[in-house]
């Protein structure tokens, strides 16, 4: 098997007496589609949160594209293309919405040590900038100060930007928290049609789209792994059964 | 793809709308035609205390470039405009007055201690940053106090103003009001030049969301440092006009209490928008002159004031003027 494009060897992670991470190995090969489930308080957001650099872990090593990233912060994971969303939009409000995505673009491409040339003109920034808004049908919103947008339209947003960036890796944080059954359904296809360009670690409650969309699944309790396999396995594993989808309905 | 592409200046924040784009060319206007009033009488006095509205407003602009676009509260940057006009004066003192000389040393002696003040104190954040630009001024205060051979506490008098090319140009008031003018302009075109380019974009977008931008591979501290060393050479420029135009430089220029007026400035005229600072540093330079001449505690009248503006009007006077509120 090839090298996996992210290899986490015992990832461990206290809050005080509070074991959010424990000892979580995991391997998600390139152009995988890999779901990250598991009940509240499971430690989901926590192993991105150490997977995307927004902090430190305690112990254990996380290996990057053949690189050890462990103790990178965020913007060098980001740079080496090791890409998240946030779980509560995060975004630059008072830029526009097509600002907001050519500045994943203009830290893609190279030089920000540019004191001269209005950046909001950069045809070359702008245009990979409309392709990502335009693919989450926010073109028409382009030009709209970001703060103002609909909660799904920020969403789609924050989603647009990581795409910008063209990530080799994308951690996406429940992109589908707070969206409407249609806008849901939308970010499903748009998922699937990324599928296999861009290797994605998809953290996400809503089952349906898991299940649809995962080449893999992993199963998240009180901060272990307890399974990982195609989403048959875990279906019919008896002990994600009686820990969570049993739970869960 | 040129068919969605679409330019976008309307939308941009530096850019807006024209009644808000007509607000520089009048402010400039105003203050090129405003030596006329000297006609009047006194126009020596109006003169000064013009170019002293000029002088602070190149100090305001520069820390409205770290406060207000790049959301770092320095309370320490009358320590750049001490810096400035020590470099005049000690050079002066030892017999060097050309003008560009003058001006390239106040500019690389502030900027080198905005290089090496910056990059410790923007480890920090918040209160903790307020506090150690404090320091770093409060430093600069006392090293000025101490420097017995030009004159400690009391200050240095400059024997002469600078000349430029061989001419004594700064001699005669009127010449010295519209260079600084015309540094003001300069000064303001390249701030508003770098807000809008790609160096500028990141300085803004860390200021409103860090997070944002480490996620999308930005780290904030080079662009923070480097904004924060042109705001302090800024300030530096304005320090060296100040002494020229006194002709004397004392640690007074670097006091915490002026580097809180320019703090005041900024907020006053409308933080992150430029016109702000020059509006607000015109109007508090004008301000303590009227009533100062009433009273001495002219900050009890002016205080008041102040907290009116911050509490309704959080644009600022250039809000204010323009119709709109927010900051």
């Amino acid at each position: 098997m090839a090298e996996p494009l992210l290899a986490l060897d015992r990832v461990t992670k206290s809050f005080g007496a509070l074991r959010v991470t424990d000892e979580v190995s995991l391997d998600i090969s390139k152009g995988e589609l890999h779901a990250l489930i598991g009940p509240n308080g499971a430690g989901k957001t926590s192993l991105i949160n150490q997977l995307s650099g927004s902090f430190a872990s305690d112990s254990g090593r996380i290996v990057f594209d053949g690189e050890d990233v462990t103790d990178l912060p965020m913007h060098a994971r980001a740079r080496r293309g090791l890409v998240r969303s946030f779980q509560v939009t995060s975004i630059l409000p008072r830029f526009t919405a097509l600002e907001n995505v050519a500045l994943a673009a203009q830290s893609r491409f190279g030089s920000s040590a540019r004191f001269f040339g209005n950046a909001a003109r950069e045809s070359r920034l702008n245009e990979g900038a409309m392709e990502a808004l335009a693919e989450l049908g926010l073109a028409e919103r382009a030009h709209r100060f970001a703060g103002t947008l609909s909660h799904g339209e920020k969403r789609r947003l924050e989603l647009a930007i990581a795409l910008a960036l063209q990530p080799k890796l994308l951690l996406l944080d429940e992109p589908m928290a707070g969206a409407g059954a249609s806008e849901s359904e939308a970010l499903v296809g748009t998922l699937s049609a990324l599928k296999g360009g861009c290797t994605i670690l998809l953290v996400e409650h809503d089952m349906q789209a898991v299940f649809a969309l995962a080449d893999r699944i992993s199963v998240l309790v009180n901060g272990g792994v307890i399974a990982t396999g195609t989403p048959d396995e875990v279906r019919s594993d008896a002990q994600v059964r009686s820990a969570y989808l049993g739970e869960a309905g | 793809m040129r068919g969605i592409a679409v330019p976008m200046d309307s939308t941009s924040p530096t850019a807006t709308e024209p009644s808000r784009a007509l607000v520089p060319v009048l402010l400039f206007a105003a203050l090129a035609l405003a030596p006329l009033l000297g006609a009047f009488g006194a126009e020596r006095y109006v003169l000064a205390l013009l170019t002293r509205c000029a002088i602070f407003a190149i100090a305001a602009l520069g820390l409205d470039l770290a406060l207000g676009c790049g959301g770092l509260v320095s309370f320490g940057h009358a320590a750049f405009i001490g810096i400035g006009g020590y470099a005049a004066g000690i050079l002066t003192a030892n017999g060097i007055d050309d003008g560009i000389l003058l001006l390239f040393v106040a500019l690389a002696a502030s900027g080198l201690f905005a290089l090496a003040t910056g990059a410790i104190s923007l480890k920090t954040r918040g209160v903790h940053f307020i506090m150690i630009t404090l320091a770093f001024g409060q430093m600069a205060y006392f090293v000025a106090n101490s420097l017995k051979a030009y004159g400690g506490d009391d200050g240095l008098t400059l024997a002469n103003r600078a000349s430029f090319f061989g001419h004594d140009l700064l001699a005669d008031n009127r010449a010295f009001y519209y260079l600084s003018l015309a540094m003001l302009l300069a000064v303001y075109l390249f701030a508003r030049a770098v807000l809008r380019s790609r160096f500028g974009r990141v300085l803004r977008g860390a200021k409103e969301n860090e997070t944002r931008m480490a996620a999308i591979g930005f780290n904030p501290y080079p662009f923070r440092l480097t904004a924060y060393v042109i705001s302090g050479m800024m300030a530096g420029v304005a320090g060296f006009l100040l002494a020229e135009q006194s002709e004397f430089v004392s640690p007074a220029f670097m006091t915490w209490q002026r580097s809180g007026d320019l703090i005041i400035m900024v907020m006053l005229g409308g933080m992150a928008s430029l016109d702000g600072a020059i509006l607000g540093a015109v109007f508090v330079v004008l301000t303590e002159e009227l009533l100062s001449g009433f009273t001495e505690h002219w900050r009890v009248i002016f205080g008041p004031f102040l907290v009116l503006v911050v509490l309704f009007a959080r644009g600022g006077l250039l809000g204010i003027l323009t119709g709109r509120r927010h900051g």
